[in-house]
């Protein structure tokens, strides 16, 4: 009873941040998203929002983009991030470099890496200098554009730059924890180093890189600055297009800016389950 | 195998490197046009530039840092005891507060952003610092309690009965027991959390309104005028901090520190 008591104060004071903060601001883009805001005489709740927006093909368009952005950097990342954890665990000269810098590239602000990689490829940047000074092309209009560009390359480029290391360190710490002993017996068993790889340490560390994939994924399809600075002008993703209907001087474009906000945050609860429940498996397993 | 793993290291540790070099030349760079590899004219107008008053970089830099420690402080004072309750205890209903502290580190801010700006119109928290720092905490709380959280799950609370057994105060016991155990594990955390505010951008925009312009703003507004020599400069001080920090922190990160497995943004 009085660790019930002690429970209740130590929690109250967060819970009613993150409550009033957290979920307060979602309730409110939900309210707004339904037409209802008393303060401004907005009486009855309608569903007039999420009609417009689900009728709107740009909507469509954008949704596509989003989620394509969204499955490939996580898919991406999280490829070469076991990659980069196998090269890890063992030892190589010039491995506390490299460790160091994946650690030095999770403080890094993504905005960073997004100027980063736009400096390396756009059409003046440092590759199409170098593509210039090998005689590939003949000037700055003749590189391709991965910046800008309609399939979100440089997008991608940076969310793989960031988040390949978030995804490594808690993959390398899931091997670290499991040790080698398994892969070891199953390479005595006669196991090729593929096999003891794809079907003994790929499945113990399944649960760990699925739950660091979902805050990626997570992360990535609802992120702003940087396909604000790397997107091409249309179509622009869900995150883009609902911060510019919030910012537009018709009023009237506001609720569907909030539906459009309801559908990201769809998309990340989804996530959100996602993660709990990988989480879940790895405890009992 | 080896031959392998030498190439796969330096195509890791290239790629890890690549965008920050441009970006760094460029801080020192005068004219630096295409199809030139390095800068024609090597100079420290960037930086002059952005450290004198009429660029507006040490005044956005006050601002970042002043609104990070402020919702740091917060976030330490009122994440310590959750997370002493989520790493020590088992309770019923845990798993339901663990997904609540969760879904803020995970939910784009951007959905959260939006409705909460309505509300602080009404309470003339908009467009002001104190408006930032709340929504600042929407991150940072809950990655501070997940990060106190492991560090008490680590913590043995028994020896705080024997001070007390001995006649210890509660304050006595909390200064001399509890708080020198885990102040390193909130000093880490509380430099990460530092972090997670820092880098914060669509959450100021949307509450700043874009009058409190911290450095990400300011950076971005660089980013987009082509001014790339001093979006260099701004670059390499924004990421300071983080290298400061990671320096300092070293020894204390591994993969399984909570510190690094709640920093994913």
């Amino acid at each position: 009873m009085q660790d019930r008591l002690k429970i209740t104060l130590l929690l109250t004071p967060a819970l009613t941040v993150i409550g009033v903060l957290f979920f307060g601001g979602l309730g409110f883009s939900l309210l707004r998203s339904f037409n209802y805001m008393p303060i401004i005489g907005m009486n009855d709740p309608n569903l007039d929002a999420y009609r417009s927006v689900l009728a709107s093909p740009q909507v469509y368009r954008s949704l596509a983009l989003t989620l394509y952005i969204a499955a490939t950097s996580t898919l991406i990342a999280s490829v070469l991030a076991v990659a980069t954890a196998l090269l890890l665990r063992r030892s190589f000269r010039g491995r506390a470099i490299a460790s160091f810098l994946v650690h030095l590239n999770l403080t890094i602000p993504h905005l960073v890496g997004a100027i980063g990689i736009l400096y390396l490829f756009s059409q003046s940047g440092s590759f199409a200098r170098m593509a210039y000074g090998v005689g590939l092309i003949t000037k700055p209009a003749d590189f391709p554009a991965i910046v800008f560009d309609p399939y979100a390359i440089g997008i991608i480029a940076t969310y793989v730059w960031k988040e390949l290391p978030f995804i490594t360190v808690i993959t390398l710490a899931n091997m670290q924890t499991l040790g080698n002993d398994h892969e070891s017996v199953a390479r005595t068993l006669g196991a090729s180093r593929w096999q003891a790889f794809r079907h003994v340490l790929l499945p113990q560390i399944m649960p760990g890189l699925l739950s660091a994939s979902a805050i990626v994924f997570a992360f990535t399809f609802g992120a702003y600055e940087i396909p604000a600075l790397l997107g091409a002008s249309a179509p622009q993703t869900l995150p883009l297009m609902a911060y510019r209907g919030f910012t537009d001087v018709n009023l009237a474009s506001h609720p569907q800016a909030m539906a459009l906000a309801m559908l990201i945050a769809a998309v990340s609860a989804i996530m959100i389950a996602l993660y709990t429940r990988a989480l879940r498996n790895k405890r009992r397993g | 195998m080896a031959h392998l793993r030498r190439m796969a290291a330096i195509v890791l540790i290239s790629w890890l490197v690549l965008p920050l070099v441009p970006l760094a030349i460029w801080s020192f760079a005068r004219g630096w046009t295409f199809p030139n590899l390095l800068p024609q004219n090597w100079t420290l107008q960037p930086w002059a530039f952005a450290l004198s008053p009429q660029s507006g970089v040490l005044h956005s830099l006050g601002l970042t840092t002043g609104i990070a420690l402020a919702a740091t402080a917060l976030s330490v004072l009122l994440g310590v005891p959750a997370g002493r309750a989520l790493g020590q205890y088992k309770f019923r209903g845990k798993t339901l507060i663990e997904l609540i502290i969760l879904a803020p580190i995970i939910m784009p801010g951007i959905a959260v952003a939006m409705g909460l700006q309505s509300v602080f119109i009404g309470l003339h928290l908009n467009n002001t610092v104190t408006g930032v720092v709340l929504v600042h905490l929407i991150p940072t709380l809950p990655y501070m309690v997940l990060v106190m959280s492991g560090i008490f799950a680590a913590y043995d609370p028994q020896v705080e009965d024997q001070a007390r057994s001995l006649g210890a105060s509660p304050g006595q016991v909390f200064r001399h027991i509890t708080l020198p155990a885990i102040l390193p594990g909130i000093i880490v955390g509380a430099m990460f959390t530092f972090l997670v505010s820092w880098s914060q951008y669509i959450l100021t925009l949307v509450i700043g309104g874009g009058r409190v312009q911290t450095l990400p703003l300011l950076l971005f507004q660089f980013a987009t005028s082509g001014r790339n020599d001093i979006t260099g400069a701004i670059g390499m001080i924004y990421i300071l901090p983080g290298v400061l920090i990671l320096i300092l922190t070293a020894r204390h990160l591994t993969g399984r520190s909570s510190a690094i497995t709640g920093f994913g943004q």
